[in-house]
């Protein structure tokens, strides 16, 4: 019998939680119910399994021993309920609460998986986009409100305001739980792999804090990405977004040294991840056997080429450009033009790249300033760089990317 | 099935008055083509339009002497123009009448649930 820490608990419970959770929300047609029966069930494996050691399928242990907390919630409830509603009416109720959950119980062995309802109840367009953002982390990724409220930089008793305020909606708004119908089914996923995205750059590039990267935050959207594909396999888009996250993820190691952002060009990329690459490059291979890629495809893909250069100057810069050329018509933005337009700077030069990014409505789009100074530095411009790198600095407040940018800086005020 | 409230609110009173006749007539046919579709699918509980603003008054009955003013609540920018109340599943069905709405009467609908139980 082996014996078990709490955190190694913890380990399975974060693992297990979304699938749990969901089964749980449709089994007994309530969010809070079934968050608070897990809890319940989480509390019993820490009191039992340090002792009889890890049960050959915890998923399904903790699963039963959830539902019949959740039983016992209503049972509780519907005994309170009973004596109010004798005190009043008297009146007998045909509805056995106890008897439905008992019945749910039984069909526990032949369920599919909820994952996916739950999800697209969690990214439902209703929700304000930063609340689909936390419910997500809180419901499939088994986060707290105060991991959550942490990794956002929020007080723990907004974050935990705005996860009851938004359950509160779907119940009261009857917000459905369920896979939208096909028709529906191309605009509510993009709106789903939006919300994994996001999880995923701001872990990448954490808007601020301490961290620069939050790794936890990248590991979650690409693990939450995962289920998402495993379960709708022929949706290419979420493919896509997978591949996207693996081959940046891949870079991690390079990313940053000694608290300074490293950018693509000068990484180390002996110290990138083989088998990140390995796979996401199979995923987009996969996607473009495939045709008509979507905007994750494309952006995929141009990390596929950025991946597969030994070094930065065998960089593939056409086939970048040709990548942008189609991302740009099926998925037209300013921000699609600033990052061919860097392409292209390396193709034609940086006065064409300039002039490309020149007009575009970015200015309180931090990257644009940098993009601008990296050009302006190219073309002889020190002084016109020097101010770009200052509107850059003053718009980002991730500390490793302002240690990067002043040092850019001081290089072009300062040349050897 | 619950009952939710499609009310679509007015920016202005001008910007109701500023419509032309042709406008106008063109929203109430929509609004009627929209209306027959709603009682033919089944969902429709009842459905109003408002006179103007300018002929709102405020009752405050929760003195002894009940209080009666002129106009509306409050000088707030945006108010209640008209409404339907429907029957839907779940929200998306009720936004998906919202969507068809909103087309019809050229504004924005807000999508809000009654309180009570579903039936």
């Amino acid at each position: 019998m082996q014996s078990m820490a709490a955190r190694d608990i913890e380990q399975v419970f974060r693992a297990e939680h979304g699938r749990l959770v969901a089964t749980l929300i449709r089994r007994f047609g309530d969010i809070d119910l079934a968050e608070e029966a897990l809890g319940d069930a989480l509390v019993t494996a820490l009191q039992t399994w340090p002792d009889q050691g890890l049960p050959p399928n915890p998923g399904g242990w903790l699963q039963t021993a959830a539902a019949n907390k959740a039983i016992d919630r209503i049972r509780r409830e519907s005994t309170r309920d009973a004596r109010h509603h004798e005190a009043t009416v008297m009146t007998p109720t045909t509805h056995d609460p106890v008897a439905e959950a008992a019945a749910a119980v039984e069909e526990f062995g032949v369920i599919a998986d909820d994952r996916l309802r739950l999800i697209f109840t969690c990214c439902h367009p209703a929700l304000a986009p930063e609340t689909r953002v936390a419910l997500t982390l809180r419901l499939l990724g088994g986060l707290t409100s105060a991991e959550i409220a942490q990794a956002f930089l929020v007080p723990e008793p907004t974050m935990a305001q705005r996860l009851t305020r938004a359950k509160r909606k779907i119940r009261t708004a009857g917000i459905p739980y369920r896979v939208p119908q096909a028709a529906d089914l191309p605009r509510r996923l993009a709106g789903v792999l939006a919300v994994l995205y996001l999880i995923f750059n701001e872990g990448y590039l954490a808007s601020s804090g301490d961290d620069p990267v939050r790794d936890d935050l990248c590991a979650e959207a690409i693990r939450l990405t995962r289920v998402v594909r495993t379960l709708l396999p022929d949706e290419l888009e979420v493919t896509g977004l997978l591949a996207l996250m693996l081959l940046t993820q891949a870079r991690r190691p390079a990313r940053v040294a000694g608290g300074v952002l490293v950018p693509l060009d000068e990484q180390d990329r002996s110290s990138w991840e083989p088998e990140l690459i390995v796979e996401g490059h199979g995923l987009v291979r996969e996607c473009l056997r495939r045709g008509h890629p979507g905007p994750y495809q494309i952006q995929a893909a141009i990390n596929a080429v950025h991946t597969d250069a030994p070094t930065a100057p065998d960089t593939d810069w056409g086939q970048i450009v040709a990548l942008y050329d189609r991302l740009r018509v099926v998925h037209p933005s300013p921000i699609v033009e600033l990052n061919r337009a860097v392409a292209v700077a390396e193709l034609d030069g940086p006065a064409v790249g300039l002039a490309l990014i020149q007009d575009l409505p970015l200015d309180g789009y931090h990257p644009w300033h940098v993009a601008r100074a990296d050009l302006l530095r190219r073309l002889d411009r020190p002084d016109d760089a020097a101010a770009a790198y200052d509107r850059a600095i003053e718009l980002t407040d991730n500390r490793a990317e302002q240690a990067l940018l002043r040092r850019k800086r001081l290089a072009v005020q300062d040349p050897r | 099935m619950k009952q939710y409230l499609l009310s679509v609110h007015h920016e202005s009173p001008e910007e109701v008055a500023n419509v032309s006749d042709e406008d106008m007539q063109r929203m109430f046919a929509q609004v009627d083509a929209f209306n027959t579709e709603v009682r033919q699918a089944g969902v429709w509980v009842f459905a109003g339009g408002l006179e103007d603003i300018d002929s709102a008054t405020v009752v405050d009955g929760r003195g002894a002497q009940a209080v009666i003013t002129d106009g509306p609540f409050s000088e707030t920018k945006e108010y209640l123009g008209g409404f339907w109340v429907i029957k839907a599943a779940d929200l998306d069905e009720a936004l998906e009448w919202a969507r068809k709405g909103s087309a019809a009467c050229e504004g924005r609908v807000e999508v809000r649930p009654f309180q009570g139980e579903a039936e």
